[in-house]
């Protein structure tokens, strides 16, 4: 397994990327997906996988046994899976809002702001 | 009661944002709720910066846990500097935002979503823990994502595509450096992760690597050269009175934290980040100043000099002696009141001709020679005339480039300002002093209401214009407190034992 997940990672954060580079709308919100996967995964490897129970200490002991899994990270990969959610959710909202609006699917018609105005 | 006196930045904006929300259908009684949070938030703000000032740094723990254990609120003279200059600027806005946004928009939300917004900017601030800090940038963010895209007219949605994508990425960047940190010293509370890098441990490296995650986190979020693409695309985009808090207080949020991390926790590997710093912060100015000289928009001109300004903060970082990052906390506190006045102004100038075109724009001196004086002030200040704010902050960080013979990067920082004056006078000649291009009379025809509402929008930039006056012309106690905190922030022993209580 730990040989394994960070190949996966590696996988997802290339895919990720190469997806957001593209320029289709939809795969713009896949590469956003997937990008918020491979951190939250990497997040959760980086706090060392152990087979173990959980860190909750028994009731006559002082520590808890070992060997327990880490809980810090699974409660930062929580919170960051509930955040990432909330902007991944908006990102797709407005992503359909810019369809509608701009009738195109390719990013590189989203130019104009850069623009400098021409002069009058 | 010190307790209490750092939650509050956090508390305020909360409960204003619950009262606004509950108050969704009566505009009226958001404006007040909201100029009454601020009213509090000034006077806490003030309240907290008297006491760190009187005491020593502050800190509190949440929920009563033990400090390497519980979530830390920590506020030393820096932090406690930013919440203040966030509550001042926000003050500002609300009193904008009440004639100077449309009745839509503020129907929309916007009153909560902005108190939210400064519910984050002051918790990105004065927390003390790694990953509570990435929670309050997602809470900022998110904001700023609603706020960019609020109202939804085709460059506002253009903008906030490219917005929301860099920053999703840029937190992924953060999310991953905090793995790596966690991963190597198992630890998140800075002043721990403080002591132990200043431990020897097994693997510095490691450490180096998360502090380049963090800095192209924050290099995104602060628009540090290479890393700024984002920023000219999206600022310009919603209307002012949402432009100029974001344009003001955003990269600012991200270079404080910069400083912070640089100086409390990824100190180890100086001969390679001091270098680096000094690299990017030139071409930041540089390229920075540069943009800005090509635009003919008011508020685009104003946005690359955001991406310049960012480069002189970060040139405090780069020179890392005492007097340069209290140059550098003194000109972040200047820029953010400079740069929202700035924004505000070509507010109200739009508000008067319903363009942001220089070319479209003349003749506002001989119309508003008032306005004309604030803005005057402002863009002097932005370029750092004395004895206007913005020379302090660049007298001090060119002193202590001298000091260390680094004169490559004080010539370049010198170079930059007076481009900086050359693109403050192009919009003083094309907005202030040419004669107003013909256009259609119908367009001249100001209605008694409009005045009416002119001059109450005269009365936020006034507002700010007094303080940069105060930190300009009466700069002792600032920059003395500037000196201060920097001195908080490079003898890292004092947060530490502020935090941990040794």
């Amino acid at each position: 397994m730990e040989l394994i997940l960070p190949f996966l990672i590696g996988i997802l954060f290339s895919a990720s990327l190469y997806l957001i580079l593209h320029r289709h709308f939809f795969k713009l919100i896949l590469g956003l997906i997937l990008f918020g996967l491979a951190t939250n995964l990497f997040l959760f490897v980086i706090g060392r996988l152990t087979r173990g129970g959980s860190a909750i200490i028994g009731q006559d002991e002082r520590v808890a046994t070992e060997p327990f899994a880490d809980p810090v990270p699974q409660a930062l990969l929580l919170t960051a899976i509930v955040i990432g959610f909330g902007i991944q959710a908006f990102a797709i909202v407005l992503i359909k809002r810019v369809y509608q609006s701009f009738g195109t699917t390719d990013l590189d018609d989203m130019n104009t702001t850069d623009q400098i105005e021409e002069k009058h | 009661m010190n307790h209490l006196l750092i939650m509050l930045p956090l508390l305020i904006p909360l409960f204003g944002a619950i009262l606004s929300l509950f108050s969704w259908r009566y505009v009226r009684a958001q404006q007040v709720i909201g100029i009454l949070a601020q009213a509090f938030m000034l006077i806490a703000s003030f309240l907290l910066l008297f006491d760190v000032n009187d005491n020593g740094i502050r800190t509190t723990q949440m929920g009563s846990w033990p400090a390497p254990f519980g979530i830390s609120l920590v506020a030393d003279l820096f932090s406690s500097m930013m919440v203040i200059t966030s509550s001042i600027i926000g003050m500002a806005i609300y009193l904008f935002s009440i004639k100077g946004l449309d009745k839509a928009r503020q129907t929309f939300g916007y009153y909560p979503v902005l108190l939210i917004l400064q519910m984050g900017v002051s918790g990105a601030c004065l927390t003390g823990d790694l990953f509570n800090l990435f929670v309050w940038f997602e809470v900022l963010l998110i904001c700023c994502f609603v706020l960019i895209a609020l109202g939804g007219t085709k460059p506002q949605l253009e903008g906030a595509i490219k917005y929301v994508t860099i920053n999703f990425l840029a937190s992924g960047f953060l999310l991953t450096g905090i793995g790596v940190v966690y991963g190597i010293l198992g630890s998140l509370n800075l002043a721990e992760l403080a002591v132990l890098v200043r431990t020897p441990v097994s693997h510095p490296a490691l450490i180096t690597m998360a502090g380049m995650f963090f800095l192209i986190a924050f290099g995104i979020k602060a628009a540090i050269f290479p890393l700024f693409f984002w920023l000219p695309a999206s600022y310009h985009t919603p209307p002012i009175a949402i432009s100029a808090f974001i344009a003001g207080m955003l990269t600012k949020v991200g270079m404080y934290a910069l400083i912070r991390l640089f100086t409390l926790v990824f100190v180890t590997d100086q001969e390679l980040t001091i270098p680096l710093f000094t690299v990017l912060a030139g071409f930041t100015m540089v390229i920075g100043v540069f943009g800005a000289a090509s635009q003919n928009d008011f508020r685009k001109i104003l946005s690359f000099h955001i991406v310049s300004q960012i480069g002189y903060m970060l040139m405090g970082l780069a020179l890392f002696t005492p007097l340069a990052i209290a140059g550098s906390v003194y000109f972040i506190i200047h820029n953010i009141l400079v740069k929202t006045n700035l924004f505000l102004i070509s507010g109200v100038v739009a508000h008067n001709r319903g363009t942001f075109a220089l070319k479209k724009l003349g003749g506002v001196y001989l119309q508003h020679p008032f306005l004309s004086v604030l803005f005057f002030i402002s863009a002097f200040s932005l370029a750092g005339i004395p004895p206007f704010s913005g020379f302090w902050g660049k007298f001090m960080l060119a002193k202590a480039g001298f000091e260390i013979d680094s004169f490559v990067i004080v010539l370049v920082s010198l170079a930059v300002s007076l481009i900086t004056i050359f693109s403050m006078t192009k919009i003083w000649n094309e907005v202030f002093w040419k004669n107003k291009p013909e256009t259609d009379p119908l367009d001249d025809v100001v209605t008694a209401r409009e005045k009416k509402d002119n001059r109450l929008l005269h009365l936020p930039v006034l507002f700010l214009v007094m303080f940069i006056l105060f930190i300009g012309v009466y700069a002792e106690p600032v920059v003395s407190m500037a000196q201060l905190a920097a001195e908080q922030l490079l003898n890292s022993e004092l947060y530490i034992n502020a935090v941990l209580k040794k």
